[in-house]
């Protein structure tokens, strides 16, 4: 039977209950909904309660914020300044003094505008190419990747390099190779065409030659070895040059990993097995104080160079395995999808493959990035001073000596890191959303 | 097993009554074709000839002394137990798989080795999956124009243009801007459709484009098929839908462990199969 039903007053929106909103809601949903979480809140907030105050206290309520030496940071008992009985906290005077050695490290006083200009347009065009909405993303990769390199190059040596006779000598051997390489394929298997594959390799050739010419003109500007990098210069130079090119050759040695060619697959998988079984100061050791001894008399390999292309041949072993788990979750009908449509494996790769292989890793990929970010402190063992190295290096200076002074420092040197690593964690958020949100079911 | 090829070249006539077909439009659809039409369009131009192809993986012989003639614009059906190779036989036709021993002729470019070759051939021949393989990170639109721009070096505004139309053809224009994990699979299957007739094929290649479907998302992507068929256009199906198979094909295949085991026009193939094995298999399918 149907029941006659008129509504005669329409019901008032109404606020949802207090449980469901607000303070009191969030805190019953969030920290209070089971007895476990109950125990779980209590005991985090006493670790909280442990660190907190003790931190808040030292770096800031106790810190000492003026002073011309160390003995500001001291009590006077203990030869200081500082009245007896009062809590010293931070020496931050102390920080202030070493900022820039901090930052730059021997680099010389009156050149250190060049490190300035470097950082300055690495950040200005890097930032663009971070926020999704800004145009021009391909010029301004273009620049960054193809030009900025051997501009921070020139402006941090200034230049002038010497590009000996082996250095041509090279560049003529890799173009009779090249040529070779694009006469056989052509002749064997006809995938390429002689014409269009002499022009890249022209192209390739001359691209390496203005390369050559721009790094040995002599631009006038004092030439500053590379010992005399430190600070957060050499902690920068080390990690973005190992982060933007293992990235590349890790995605090759994923592609070579996973090949059908004998041959790719050996030697990704020797290399990739290699080098993830070696310790990166191993890596380090050997790239410094090994490699000197099976290089000819006289050749000489600047020490910061064999770092970078240690550092880099490493993380590309972890990249390479990364991008691989990538990889293995494409089925295999997005290949044959891609196929069928008559892309090339290199089409196929770069804009259906890859793009999807990397998304799903990207959590991976900047794990590794980040691990690398740290990893840079350890070219300490070689001689080299990153960030860490230089505050270090700093505590054995008798003018800011104080018991407050190594804390201090190494308080320092955990939120620089910190601020970068936590950067690159939250863009990395922020990309997967974003990415996720064009094709979420 | 030399009997496949003879009797594909026999079937000709019925070929050329169906193929007909496109010439009248759409009135003569229903209408069962008429002797008088038989001589008028067929070509006689050979879109795909396989003969004695064979194709191992590893030790397991898939394809044996596979011979096959498909003139332009002929539909073909091929059906037959899971397991009999169908989907092995037209892979290689578009070398996603390779074959061994044998001859692949397709627009009359031999299927070898040369790279330049399989493109060129797979630029002539689209392909539409039973799972749809549309790429999930691209929107439809993007799906459809994504080989006309890279592959034919078509401008961006032009592939769209084309893009746009095949959608219309295949009905969801509206959808062009969402993105495939948004669509339900039906649609999915016809953009996959649309986004090979995108790249202007002149052969299609369908893999059971119906089987992963509920069954009333079947007939819209069919229709979008039997329209396709009545264009003209040449056709491989491997499908069950039996129905599909009598209203259009000219020529239906029966596979069995890697053979084909009969070929005849559908009135015939159904009416009056010849081999046990056939008989057994329609026996089970159409009941
Ligand atoms: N990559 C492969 N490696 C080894 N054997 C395979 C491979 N692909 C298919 N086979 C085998 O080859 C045979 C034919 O497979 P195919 O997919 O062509 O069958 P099918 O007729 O399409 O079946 P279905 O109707 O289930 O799709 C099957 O026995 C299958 O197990
Ligand atoms: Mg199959």
């Amino acid at each position: 039977m149907v029941q006659n039903y008129v509504r005669t007053k329409m019901s008032p929106d109404m606020a949802p209950p207090a449980t469901e909103t607000g303070i009191i809601g969030w805190v019953m949903k969030n920290l209070l909904s089971s007895w476990l979480s109950v125990v779980l809140t209590v005991f985090g907030a006493y670790v909280i309660y442990l660190i907190v105050p003790g931190v808040v206290e030292f770096a800031i309520v106790n810190a000492i914020w003026v002073g011309k030496d160390g003995l500001d940071c001291r009590s006077i008992a203990d030869g200081g300044r500082v009245q007896d009985g009062q809590a010293i906290g931070a020496c931050w005077p102390y920080v202030q003094a070493y900022f820039s050695q901090f930052i730059y490290g021997r680099y010389p006083l009156e050149e250190r505008w060049r490190v300035d200009i470097a950082m300055f347009v690495g950040v200005v065009s890097l930032i663009p190419l971070l926020i999704p909405t800004i145009p021009y993303k391909r010029e301004n990769a273009i620049f960054l990747l193809g030009v900025y390199p051997f501009l921070v190059t020139i402006l941090l040596t200034g230049g002038n390099i010497g590009i000996g006779n082996g250095a041509w000598g090279f560049l003529a051997i890799l173009m009779v190779l090249g040529v070779g390489f694009v006469v056989f394929q052509a002749k064997t298997t006809q995938s390429i065409q002689i014409s269009s594959g002499l022009k890249i390799v022209a192209a390739i050739g001359v691209a390496i030659a203005i390369v050559y010419l721009a790094l040995g003109f002599d631009y006038g500007m004092l030439d500053v070895e590379t010992p005399l990098w430190g600070g957060l210069l050499v902690t920068l130079v080390v990690a973005i040059t190992g982060i933007v090119a293992s990235f590349p050759i890790g995605i090759i040695l994923a592609l070579g990993r996973r090949s059908e060619m004998p041959v790719a697959r050996l030697v990704s998988v020797i290399f990739i097995e290699f080098w993830r079984g070696v310790p990166l100061i191993t890596v380090l050791f050997m790239s410094s104080v090994m490699l000197p001894l099976f290089l000819p008399e006289g050749v000489q390999f600047d020490k910061l160079l064999r770092v970078l292309i240690g550092v880099t041949l490493f993380s590309a072993a972890y990249m390479a395995e990364t991008v691989r788990g990538g990889l293995q979750a494409i089925s295999r009908g997005q290949y044959e999808g891609a196929m069928a449509l008559g892309l090339s494996f290199w089409q196929m790769m770069g804009l259906i493959i890859l793009p999807q292989a990397l998304k799903l890793v990207i959590p991976g990929i900047v794990n590794a990035f980040i691990g690398l970010f740290k990893d840079t402190t350890l070219v300490l063992i070689v001689g080299l001073f990153d960030l860490l190295g230089q505050v270090q290096a700093s505590f054995t200076d008798p003018v800011w000596s104080s018991p407050a002074t190594s804390h201090t420092g190494y308080l320092f040197a955990a939120m620089v890191f910190w601020v970068f690593c936590f950067g690159m964690s939250r863009y990395s958020i922020f990309m997967e959303n974003l990415l996720h949100r064009g094709h979420k079911r | 097993m030399a009997e496949a090829p003879k009797k594909s070249s026999s079937k000709k006539t019925s070929t050329k009554k169906s193929a007909t077909k496109k010439s009248n439009g759409s009135a003569a659809r229903a209408a069962e074709p008429a002797e008088t039409q038989v001589k008028m369009t067929v070509s006689d131009e050979v879109a795909i000839e396989i003969t004695d192809m064979h194709k191992w993986y590893g030790d397991f012989h898939v394809l044996k002394d596979i011979s096959l003639k498909v003139n332009k614009g002929e539909r073909i059906v091929i059906c037959g137990p899971s397991g009999s190779g169908k989907s092995t036989l037209i892979r290689c036709i578009n070398r996603l798989e390779e074959h061994q021993k044998g001859k692949i002729l397709v627009e009359n470019i031999e299927l070898t080795n040369d790279l330049k070759k399989i493109d060129e051939i797979r630029r002539e021949v689209g392909m539409v999956f039973q799972h749809f393989n549309l790429f999930p990170h691209l929107s439809i639109l993007e799906n459809c124009t994504l080989a006309p721009i890279w592959v034919r070096k078509m401008p961006k505004k032009e592939a769209e243009e084309i893009a746009m139309h095949f959608l219309e053809r295949v009905r969801i224009p509206e959808q062009a801007l969402k993105y495939p994990g948004q669509l339900s699979g039906g649609q999915q299957q016809r953009v996959a459709i649309a986004r090979s007739l995108c790249m202007n094929p002149k052969i299609m290649l369908f893999d059971e484009p119906t089987s992963a479907l509920d069954p009333e998302m079947i007939k819209e992507v069919l229709d979008v098929m039997i329209t396709l068929a009545h264009e003209g256009m040449t056709m491989l199906c491997v499908t069950h839908e039996m129905g599909f198979a009598r209203e259009v094909a000219n020529s239906v295949i029966f596979m069995d462990e890697g053979q084909i085991i009969e070929q005849n026009e559908p009135e015939g193939f159904f009416n009056n199969p010849q081999s046990d094995r056939t008989k057994l298999f329609l026996s089970q399918i159409l009941h």
